[in-house]
């Protein structure tokens, strides 16, 4: 009988789906593995591939203990196809077919909205590593250099997740959009990344933080939704691509988190009271407070931009179908159809924000972005706690959901970050305060000069409370290869 | 949905359509203002468009061919990232009256068949560039150009999604253009229309849904350097363009609209209209310079727009009016000599442009859903192009002999050479053709009286009217007519006139009137579609189409 928990390594592929007896889509997937390792060596500047990286592989789905680590180099490192335990007699559990049992197969009517689900999802995860491909070159040290490359090769791993599904249940149509994933390339004139935050390089490590922190949390909310899809095979997929998505967060909100203690630390050493005395700040080195919310306010804007439009029919038809549910949906008290239920939502009334009912099953969406600023707003309170231990009277805080909008009813819109609808004038007054300006970028970018030398860290940033793996503080996380 | 719409517009009004003017090229840019929809409870987002939209569209392209006759291509492109059309709003239809949808795809048709036929008729070619979704009418607007480019970037694709997301048609030529027009294998046409995502890239040219799929980076100046060849390429007569100033029109209290040559009275109580066209005002210019510089106000031209446009208004203002008469007063020989000098010089760019003209008007005609009647009365002038007129409608009365107390001219009919091959019908047949399917000898013979005047006992004899009818049963016959026809039920008489009218051969044109648009219609009327929980019903909600399964 085939071991789910644990991984088989007797194919190319390492895989719990019992891959070695499904010649098909082993055939499959094996002629689309050239095209990724190509995809994989062209990204990343080769001394860090022939690098040797303290990295976590997935052995097994068992939570209790699902990963091992050790030293491998990149393009050696086994990403494989794994999905957590197929649960036992599991139900629909929403939607028009709520109650029914779990589909094992594509069910026909629904095969496109499946497919353009699992289309727009693969697209972002080869996305990221796209846009993060230079920050080796400026990490602040090897700990968080590692912790860079276990994002990309988890990253690398949840593409190969959607291909499997492509591959394995979405015969020829699915191949040639498999293909396409490798295709499309952030930023590319030729052929773009699917939705805009992702065709923006992440130009520095605080960038890298926060996009870890906010939009890989979308990635996260939408994975949650998925993992709660009728079709089972896609929440299986899902549901252990999230446990691996627990350690990019951890990687955003302890990266911000390092950052602010550090520019804390530095204040108090100099006696600086004001965190608005930026340029005083900035001499020693540090990321002043008030840049660190700028960069917040951007990348949680970009982030609520993922979620789509307020009112979406596509999110209501993928709902409704049960092909993708909402956070938490088992927990959530209600008849999982939402009939007749509503649910409240931004809209513009003139030039006023305002808050309307809509029939909940269209605003799906919105939903679960109010789902996510309530998951996201965790962290910015831990950051606040910790200004405020250091005795700094600052207050990190997630602006208002009308600003920086280029998707929905506020797209477009002048509205300053507390959800004040201003004039143009005065928009384009505050919006050096409020969002980063290029001397700010030039600033962070003077900044990021690689620290390679194990147990050390740059002047910008505090080093982690503990080790990965627990390893002591000067573990040398990669062993550089500097040929 | 009861406000009047008016067909009529300017640049100066559009709200989603720019264009710039580049030497012998056009770029013609949607851009549909989201909150610019006709009537309220939709928005128009990602360049969906409603009556409204269309309307500014049928004025573009009527304005590139009188205004801009400098242009020889014309490139049909998106406003707004990401998304080139999605195609008619679904709110918009899912809320309008079946009346008002059939009316919309009847006038979007008509405009779609307007700028494909530029290129044949004037040589002004409409190609599409597309980049980013170009799904249903989206598609269709690019199927009604003749060159379809569209870009390599893994993400914009070509689409009818209609049957599988919205249980109706892509009933603006879609279906039909994919088969008659770009020749689509039968089984990949099947395939691309059930399937809501369409297709890109290559399969795309492959299986001839576009002309060329070109990679993005070199997207907009390959499409630059093909308008610029097909432009060189072309042979089109060009000039300096004339302007069309709004219409000289008075609408009446009671409907009733008066303008420069053409009357329309309202009979509400006896759902009637009637419709007078006047014969010139004015002699006809001496040279094709004295016709430009009238510009928009020679006879032919301001008598087409103003007809176009009451026809237009009728369709869809008036729609309790069942029955349309159309009359004429005026001097016969006058429109000939009108007509003559237009057929003339045809092949100057504004003669050409303005009997081309005619042959939408008439054709605008030939596919009105009302009953239509001529009235040949003594002082008429069906003469020539309104000729045309008695051989579109479904029935033509003409008085015989001297009336008591009547001192116009005897009624007569005057054919004109025009009237054998330079307005063809959708059927790609003449009217007279259509007329005399079984007898084509009886066209000769109408052939050698070209240039005469055709009173009534000759006029029957020549088939040339259904009727004619002297002092005593004029009045009381026509009476009668009218008052049965307005006893028939109304949608029976629309399908039984609709297939009166086109005898004959099938062309691609007729197939999207008649057999896309009658199964569009039938499916409109359909439960499955939009009853309750149909389809298009439902489509926002959430909740899927609630269809019976019983084939019918």
């Amino acid at each position: 009988m085939m071991d789910l928990m644990n991984v088989s390594y007797d194919t190319q592929i390492p895989n719990n789906v019992g891959l070695s007896s499904d010649k098909r889509v082993l055939k499959a997937l094996e002629k689309w593995h050239p095209g990724y390792i190509n995809w994989w060596n062209d990204l990343i500047p080769d001394n860090f591939q022939q690098s040797l990286v303290y990295l976590r592989t997935a052995v097994s789905v068992d939570p209790k203990g699902w990963a091992k680590f050790d030293y491998v180099k990149m393009p050696e490192y086994r990403w494989g196809v794994l999905l957590a335990p197929q649960g036992e007699d599991r139900k629909i559990p929403c939607g028009e077919h709520m109650g029914q049992p779990a589909w094992q197969e594509v069910p026909g009517e629904y095969r496109n909205m499946l497919k353009r689900l699992i289309i727009i999802q693969g697209d972002t995860e080869p996305a990221s590593v796209e846009q993060q491909r230079f920050l080796g070159l400026t990490a602040p040290s090897l700990y968080d250099m590692r912790n860079l490359f276990q994002v990309n090769v988890e990253e690398g791993r949840h593409l190969w997740a959607m291909v499997y599904l492509l591959h394995k249940y979405f015969g020829k149509d699915g191949r040639g959009e498999a293909d396409d994933l490798l295709r499309r390339s952030s930023g590319s004139e030729e052929a773009p990344r699917m939705l805009g935050a992702f065709n923006e390089e992440t130009p520095d490590w605080l960038s890298f933080f926060m996009f870890t922190y906010f939009t890989d949390r979308d990635g996260k909310m939408q994975l949650e939704s998925l993992a709660q899809s009728g079709f089972d095979p896609l929440s299986r997929t899902c549901r252990f691509m999230l446990t691996e998505e627990a350690h990019h967060m951890f990687v955003g909100e302890t990266g911000v988190g390092r950052t602010i203690e550090r520019t804390c630390q530095v204040m108090n050493e100099h006696g600086i009271e004001d965190p608005y005395e930026i340029d005083k700040i900035r001499s020693y080195g540090v990321i002043d407070l008030p840049t660190i919310q700028k960069k917040l306010n951007l990348h949680y804007t970009l982030s609520l931009d993922l979620f789509g439009q307020e009112v979406s029919t596509n999110a209501a038809n993928a709902f409704n179908a049960g092909i993708k549910g909402r956070y938490m949906e088992h927990r959530i008290d209600d008849d999982h159809q939402l009939t007749n239920d509503t649910y409240v939502v931004w809209d513009l009334e003139g030039d006023e924000a305002v808050r309307k009912d809509v029939p909940a099953l269209t605003a799906i969406n919105m939903r679960l972005r109010d789902d996510y600023t309530q998951d996201a707003s965790g962290g910015v309170g831990r950051w606040n706690k910790a200004i405020e231990k250091a005795g700094i009277n600052f207050q990190l805080k997630l602006p208002h959901e009308s600003f920086n909008r280029k998707i929905g009813v506020f797209a477009g819109k002048p509205f300053d970050p507390d959800g004040k609808r201003i004039s143009v004038d005065e928009y384009a007054k505050g919006e050096p305060n409020w969002l980063p300006t290029p001397a700010d970028g030039d600033y962070i970018q003077s900044l990021m000069k690689p620290v390679y030398e194990p147990g050390k860290f740059a002047g910008w940033i505090a080093p982690p409370k503990v080790g990965i793996d627990n390893k002591p503080g000067d573990f040398e996380y990669v062993k550089l290869h500097m040929a | 949905m009861s406000k009047t719409i008016d067909f009529q517009t300017d640049p100066s009004k559009y709200r989603h359509w720019r264009v710039a003017y580049d030497g012998d090229v056009a770029n013609l840019y949607m851009d549909v203002d989201q909150d610019g929809g006709l009537f309220d409870g939709y928005q128009l987002k990602l360049n969906s468009y409603d009556l409204g939209v269309d309307i500014e569209l049928a004025d573009v392209v009527q304005r590139m061919r009188f205004e801009h006759p400098e242009i020889k291509v014309v490139v049909m492109r998106s406003g707004k990232e990401n998304v080139f059309c999605a195609g008619a709003n679904i709110r918009m239809l899912g809320g309008a009256s079946h009346a008002h949808k059939v009316n919309f795809c009847k006038f979007t048709n008509e405009t779609r068949n307007t700028f494909e036929a530029a290129e044949e008729d004037s040589g002004q070619k409409y190609i599409c560039a597309v980049k980013g979704a170009c799904a249903g009418g989206g598609y269709e607007l690019a199927l009604a150009c003749n060159y379809i480019m569209l870009t390599d970037d893994s993400t914009s694709a070509v689409a009818l999604p209609e049957v599988p997301l919205l249980a109706v048609l892509p009933g603006t030529g879609g279906l039909t253009r994919v088969t008659d027009k770009r020749k689509v294998r039968r089984d990949r046409a099947d395939i691309f229309c059930s399937i809501e995502e369409g297709v890109k890239g290559q399969r795309a040219q492959d299986w001839d849904l576009v002309d060329e799929v070109i990679p993005n980076s070199k997207f907009d100046e390959t499409v630059d350097e093909r308008a610029r060849e097909f432009a060189s390429a072309s042979q089109k007569a060009t000039g300096n363009g004339i302007k069309l100033d709004p219409l000289d029109r008075k609408i009446g209290d009671d409907g009733s609209i008066v303008y420069s040559l053409v009357e329309v009275d309202l009979d509400r109580a006896a759902h009637k209209v009637t419709i007078t066209l006047k014969g010139p005002d004015s002699e006809a210019p001496a040279t094709i310079e004295d016709l430009e510089a009238l510009g928009d106000q020679s006879y032919l031209l301001r008598l087409a727009r103003e007809l176009d446009d009451a026809i237009l208004h009728l369709r869809s203002n008036e729609k309790e009016l069942g029955l349309v008469v159309f009359r004429t007063q005026g001097d016969g020989s006058a429109v000939l000599a009108h007509e003559k000098q237009l057929s003339e010089n045809a092949d100057h760019w504004l003669a050409k442009e303005i009997l081309a003209y005619w042959k939408r008007v008439l054709k605008r005609i030939d596919v009105t859903s009302r009953s239509l009647v001529a009235l040949v009365e003594h002082g008429s002038c069906f003469a020539g192009v309104l000729a045309e007129i008695l051989w579109a409608v479904d029935r033509s009365y003409m008085m015989d002999g001297e009336f008591e107390g009547d001192n116009r001219p005897m009624a007569a009919i005057q054919p004109s050479a025009a009237n054998f091959g330079r307005f063809p019908m959708g059927n790609d047949l003449t009217r007279l053709e259509t007329r005399f399917l079984g007898a084509p000898e009886a066209i000769e013979t109408i052939k050698a009286k070209t240039g005469t005047s055709i009173e009534a006992e000759d006029a029957d004899k020549l088939g040339l009217v259904t009727v004619i009818l002297d002092d005593i049963d004029w009045e009381d016959e026509i009476r009668i007519f009218m008052e049965e026809r307005a006893s028939f039920s109304p949608d029976a008489m629309t399908g039984m006139e609709a297939n009166l009218r086109f005898a004959g051969p099938e062309t691609m044109e007729t197939r999207i009137f008649g057999r896309l648009t009658a199964w569009q219609n039938w499916i409109f009327n359909r439960p499955n579609a939009t009853g309750e929980d149909g389809a298009l019903q439902r489509y926002g909600t959430g909740i899927r189409g609630n269809y019976n399964i019983e084939r019918v």
